[in-house]
C-alpha cells in the first residue's frame, strides 16, 4: 500500500496522515525516534523511507524502544518518541510507557491502528490500545480522522513535555495514515483544559522562607521532579545549598541534582539510603521536599515518618500533595521557578545564623562516622561493591553516562557511584522494570555518541532484553555492559532470606549463558573478569575499547545490599551491614509478619 | 525486582470517613468516561454513585456527578487526581465548606399485585408524590424523584407491597443561589 502523493496535491499543502506524523515530529524538533515496522505503520515507514530529516533506529522488541526513548529523553532533557505498529506492537510497549509514566519521563508513542471500519472486529493484530493504555499514559488519543491528526499531534508533544512530563500514545488507524488532508503546523501552548500550574504563589514562598531562616535541624529532600525541571533548576539547588548551609539528600531518581562531591550531600535517602541521611530525614525539624513524592521506599513506615518535622513539599503535581505524607507547606508550581523565589526572598530577607545549624551537622557528623556503605573486601574475590567503585575511579573524570538494571547492582550503583551532574543517571526508579538497562544506554548513547555510556546490569535482568544487543551493534553503538554476576536474582534473594526463612525460591539464575561466547554471537566483545587483581585493568579495556562490550564481572554471590530499611520499619531502625552477613541473626529476623506482607 | 504490588497500610485510621458529592465538568470526548472510571478503580476509590450526561451541546461539555466516601485526605487526593485528567475543566466540590447543594434522583419502581395490597401501593405512591407512569390489572410503574434518602424510604416501603423491580438514575446535583460551578 502506498501513501505516496501527487506533486499538485503537495503543492496544495494537502498530505497523507503518515507525511503529516513525519511533518510533525519534524516541526517538534524530533530527530531521532525508536521503533519497529508492522502491518498497520507501513505507510508511516513509507514516508520514513522516503525523508533524511528523523533518523529511525530500529529495535528488537518495542519495550526496547520505549526504554531507548526514556534513555534518550533523560539524559537529553529532551521528549523520547517511538513508533510501533497495532497489536503485540502496542502491548510490548506496555511496560515501557508504564516505566515512563512512573518515573515522569517525557515520551510520544505513536501506535498504528487497523483501519477505522474494522475497529472492534477483532481485526488481525487489533487490540484495544487506548484502553490499555490509559492507565499507563498522562493521556492518550484514538485519531479518528485524518482532520484531527495534526491538532492531537501537536497536543500530544505538549502534554508530554509540559507540567509533570509523562507518556502519551496517539493511536492512528491505518486508513487515517493513508487518507488526506491539509497539515496546520503547531501555533500556541495552550489548551483548553490542560494547563499545568508553573509559577508558585509568594506567599507560599515567603512562609516557606521563614521556616527554613527558624528551622535548626533542616533538610533538603530532593527527587526526579527537580532533575525534569532542567539544568537550571540543579544550578538553583547548588545556590540554595550553599545559600542555607542545609543538609541535602535525594531519592534514587534525583542523583545529580546536587554533585555527589560537594560538603553538605548526605548520599541518597530510603530503603538503601545512607544512615546518615535517613537518620537526617528521621531528626529533623524541618523538611523541605523539591520534585519527590514520599513514595514508600523513601518513607519506610508512614505513621513513623519523621514524627518530629514541619513539611515543606515543593511539586508541580497537586496530586503528590498529601497523597502518602500530610505535608504543612503544599507549594504548587516548577522547582526551578519555586527555587529562584526562595533563594531571592532568602537574600532579601536578612541574614541568617549558620551557627544555630552547628549541632546539628555535629550529629550528622556522628552518623556519617558509622560509615554505612563500609564493606570488607574478600581475598580471591570481586565484592559487588568493589566493582562499581572501581568503575566509578576509572570513568569519573571522562564524560560519563551510566544506566542500569533494577536490583542489588542498582542499588549499589547509587550507593557508590557519584554523580556530579543532573541528566547522568538513568534507572527505572517507580515501576522496578528488569531490562530497563540495556535498552536506556543505546538511547542515551544515540543522544550522545561521543561519550561513554554504562550500563551497569545484573546476571539475571540483562537477560529480560538482552536481544537489544543487536541494536548497539547495528548503529555501531560503543555501550560498556557491566554485569555484576552474582548467579542470583539477588535482591529476590535478600528478600527470601530476610523473610522467607532463606528458602531461595526460583532466585538461583540456573542455566545462565556464556555471556562472552553470548556478546561474541552477536558482534560485541565479551569479557570476563573474576579476579579482584585483574579487576581494574579489565574495567580499563572495556573503557579503551572503540565498540561495544558485554563485561561478565563475577562476583560475590551472597552479598546483601545493605544499609537497609526493611519495609514496614522507620528511618531509625536501619540495619547495617552485618559482621558476617550470611548468617546474621538480625537479618534473619529483620522483619515482623505485618512488614513481610509488603513489598 | 518482580514483585507484587503490596498495599499501604491506612495512613490515618482516626480520620472519620466522609460522603462527598462531585460535580465534574468534562470534554465530552470518547473515553472520558472510561478514564474517570478507571482512576476510581485503579487508585481504589469508592464510587457510591455516578450520573453522567451531556449538558451544553454546543461547547461538547458532559457533566460527571460522583457520590465518593473517603477519609478528608483520600477526597483531597480524588480531586486532584481528576483535575490531572487532561479532559477535565473542572472539579466542585458541593460537599466541602458546608455548600448547600441540592441534590436529587429518579426512580422508576415496579410492583406487582392484586387487591388490597395494589391498593396499599397507590395509596403510598401518592403520599410520596411519586408519579403512576403505566399501569396494568396487576402492576404499578411508579416515578418518584427526591433525595438519595427519600427513594430509599419509598423503595424500602414498596417492598412489602410487590416491589419486583428499581430503576435509578443516581445522582444529579447543583449549588443553590446564584453561583456556578
Amino acid at each position: 500500500m502506498s501513501a505516496g502523493t501527487g506533486l499538485d496535491e503537495r503543492n496544495q499543502g494537502r498530505m497523507s496522515g503518515a507525511q503529516m506524523i513525519l511533518e510533525a515530529l519534524k516541526d517538534h524538533g524530533v530527530d531521532t525516534i525508536f521503533g519497529y515496522p508492522g502491518g498497520a505503520v507501513l505507510p508511516i515507514y513509507d514516508e520514513i523511507f522516503q525523508q533524511d530529516f528523523v533518523r529511525h533506529i530500529l529495535v528488537r522488541h518495542e519495550q526496547g524502544a520505549g526504554h531507548m526513548a526514556e534513555g534518550y529523553a533523560r539524559s537529553t532533557g529532551r521528549c523520547g518518541v517511538m513508533l510501533v505498529t497495532s497489536g503485540p506492537g502496542a502491548t510490548n510497549a506496555v511496560t515501557a510507557l508504564t516505566d515512563a509514566m512512573m518515573d515522569s519521563i517525557p515520551l510520544v508513542c505513536i501506535t498504528g491502528q487497523v483501519p477505522t471500519h474494522l475497529i472492534g472486529n477483532d481485526a488481525f493484530q487489533e487490540c484495544d490500545t487506548v484502553g490499555i493504555t490509559r492507565p499507563c499514559t498522562k493521556h492518550n488519543w484514538l485519531v479518528r480522522r485524518v482532520e484531527d491528526l495534526p491538532r492531537i499531534l501537536h497536543e500530544a508533544f505538549y502534554v508530554a513535555t509540559t507540567g509533570r512530563p509523562g507518556p502519551v500514545v496517539v493511536d492512528v488507524p491505518k486508513d487515517v495514515q493513508i487518507a488526506m488532508g491539509v497539515y496546520d503546523p503547531p501555533r500556541g501552548t495552550r489548551h483548553k483544559t490542560y494547563q499545568p500550574r508553573i509559577e508558585p504563589e509568594m506567599a507560599g514562598i515567603r512562609q516557606a522562607v521563614a521556616l527554613m531562616k527558624a528551622a535548626s535541624r533542616p533538610i533538603l529532600y530532593t527527587g526526579g521532579g527537580l532533575i525534569n525541571a532542567g539544568p537550571a533548576a540543579s544550578h538553583l539547588l547548588r545556590e540554595l545549598a550553599d545559600l542555607t548551609g542545609f543538609p541535602v539528600t535525594s531519592t534514587l531518581m534525583g542523583l545529580g541534582a546536587l554533585p555527589a562531591s560537594h560538603p553538605q550531600w548526605l548520599g541518597m535517602l530510603g530503603m538503601h539510603g545512607t544512615y546518615e541521611a535517613n537518620l537526617a530525614m528521621h531528626g529533623c525539624d524541618l523538611m523541605v521536599c523539591i520534585g519527590a513524592r514520599f513514595d514508600d521506599r523513601i518513607t519506610g513506615r508512614v505513621d513513623a515518618f519523621s514524627p518530629g518535622s514541619r513539611k515543606i513539599h515543593i511539586d508541580i503535581d497537586p496530586s503528590s500533595i498529601n497523597k502518602n505524607v500530610k505535608v504543612d507547606l503544599p507549594i504548587i508550581g516548577d522547582a526551578a521557578r519555586a527555587m529562584e523565589d526562595i533563594v531571592r526572598v532568602w537574600s532579601e530577607n536578612g541574614p541568617h545564623e549558620r551557627s544555630r545549624l552547628k549541632p546539628w551537622w555535629d550529629d550528622i557528623a556522628k552518623w556519617r562516622a558509622k560509615d554505612s556503605l563500609g564493606y570488607k573486601r574478600r581475598p580471591g574475590t570481586i565484592m559487588p561493591q568493589e566493582a562499581i567503585e572501581e568503575l566509578y575511579h576509572h570513568t569519573k573524570d571522562r564524560d560519563v553516562y551510566v544506566t542500569t538494571d533494577v536490583g542489588q547492582h542498582q542499588m549499589w550503583a547509587a550507593q557508590f557511584f557519584g554523580f556530579e551532574q543532573p541528566n547522568r543517571w538513568m534507572t527505572s526508579g517507580g515501576l522496578g522494570t528488569m531490562g530497563y538497562g540495556m535498552p536506556a544506554a543505546i538511547g542515551a548513547q544515540i543522544a550522545h555518541p561521543d561519550s561513554l555510556v554504562v550500563c551497569i546490569a545484573g546476571d539475571a535482568s540483562i537477560q529480560m532484553n538482552i536481544q537489544e544487543l543487536s541494536t548497539a551493534v547495528q548503529y555501531e553503538l560503543p555501550v560498556k555492559i557491566f554485569i555484576l554476576n552474582n548467579q542470583y536474582m539477588g535482591m529476590v534473594r535478600q528478600w527470601q532470606q530476610l523473610n522467607h526463612g532463606n528458602r531461595h525460591s526460583h532466585s538461583y539464575s540456573e542455566a545462565l549463558p556464556d555471556f562472552v561466547k553470548l556478546a561474541e554471537a552477536y558482534g560485541v566483545k565479551g569479557m570476563q573478569v573474576t579476579d579482584p587483581a585483574r579487576l581494574s585493568d579489565a574495567i580499563l579495556e572495556m573503557i579503551e575499547h572503540k565498540g561495544p562490550v558485554l563485561m561478565d564481572c563475577r562476583v560475590a554471590n551472597l552479598t546483601n545490599c545493605f544499609p537497609m530499611i526493611p519495609s514496614g520499619k522507620a528511618h531509625n531502625e536501619i540495619l547495617l551491614a552485618a559482621e558476617d552477613d550470611v548468617e546474621a541473626e538480625a537479618v534473619e529476623h529483620a522483619l515482623d509478619d505485618a512488614g513481610a506482607a509488603l513489598v | 525486582m518482580n514483585q507484587p504490588i503490596g498495599i499501604a497500610p491506612a495512613l490515618r485510621p482516626e480520620d472519620a470517613q466522609e460522603r462527598h458529592t462531585l460535580s465534574v465538568l468534562v470534554d465530552n470526548e470518547p473515553g472520558v468516561l472510561a478514564r474517570v472510571i478507571g482512576l476510581f478503580s485503579g487508585r481504589g476509590y469508592n464510587i457510591d454513585s455516578l450520573t453522567v450526561s451531556e449538558t451544553e451541546h454546543e461547547r461538547g461539555l458532559s457533566r460527571i456527578t460522583i457520590v465518593t466516601t473517603g477519609t478528608p485526605m483520600v477526597i483531597d487526593q480524588i480531586k486532584n487526581q481528576l483535575a490531572r485528567l487532561v479532559p477535565v475543566h473542572r472539579v466542585a466540590d458541593l460537599t466541602a465548606d458546608k455548600r448547600d447543594a441540592i441534590e436529587r434522583e429518579l426512580a422508576l419502581v415496579k410492583v406487582r399485585g392484586r387487591g388490597e395490597e395494589r391498593l396499599e401501593a397507590l395509596r403510598l405512591a401518592q403520599a410520596f408524590e411519586a408519579r403512576t407512569i403505566d399501569a396494568t390489572l396487576e402492576s404499578f410503574v411508579f416515578e418518584v424523584t427526591g433525595g438519595t434518602a427519600d427513594i430509599e424510604r419509598f423503595v424500602k416501603l414498596m417492598a412489602s407491597v410487590g416491589l419486583v423491580e428499581v430503576s435509578r438514575t443516581g445522582i444529579a446535583a447543583i449549588t443553590r443561589g446564584g453561583e456556578t460551578t
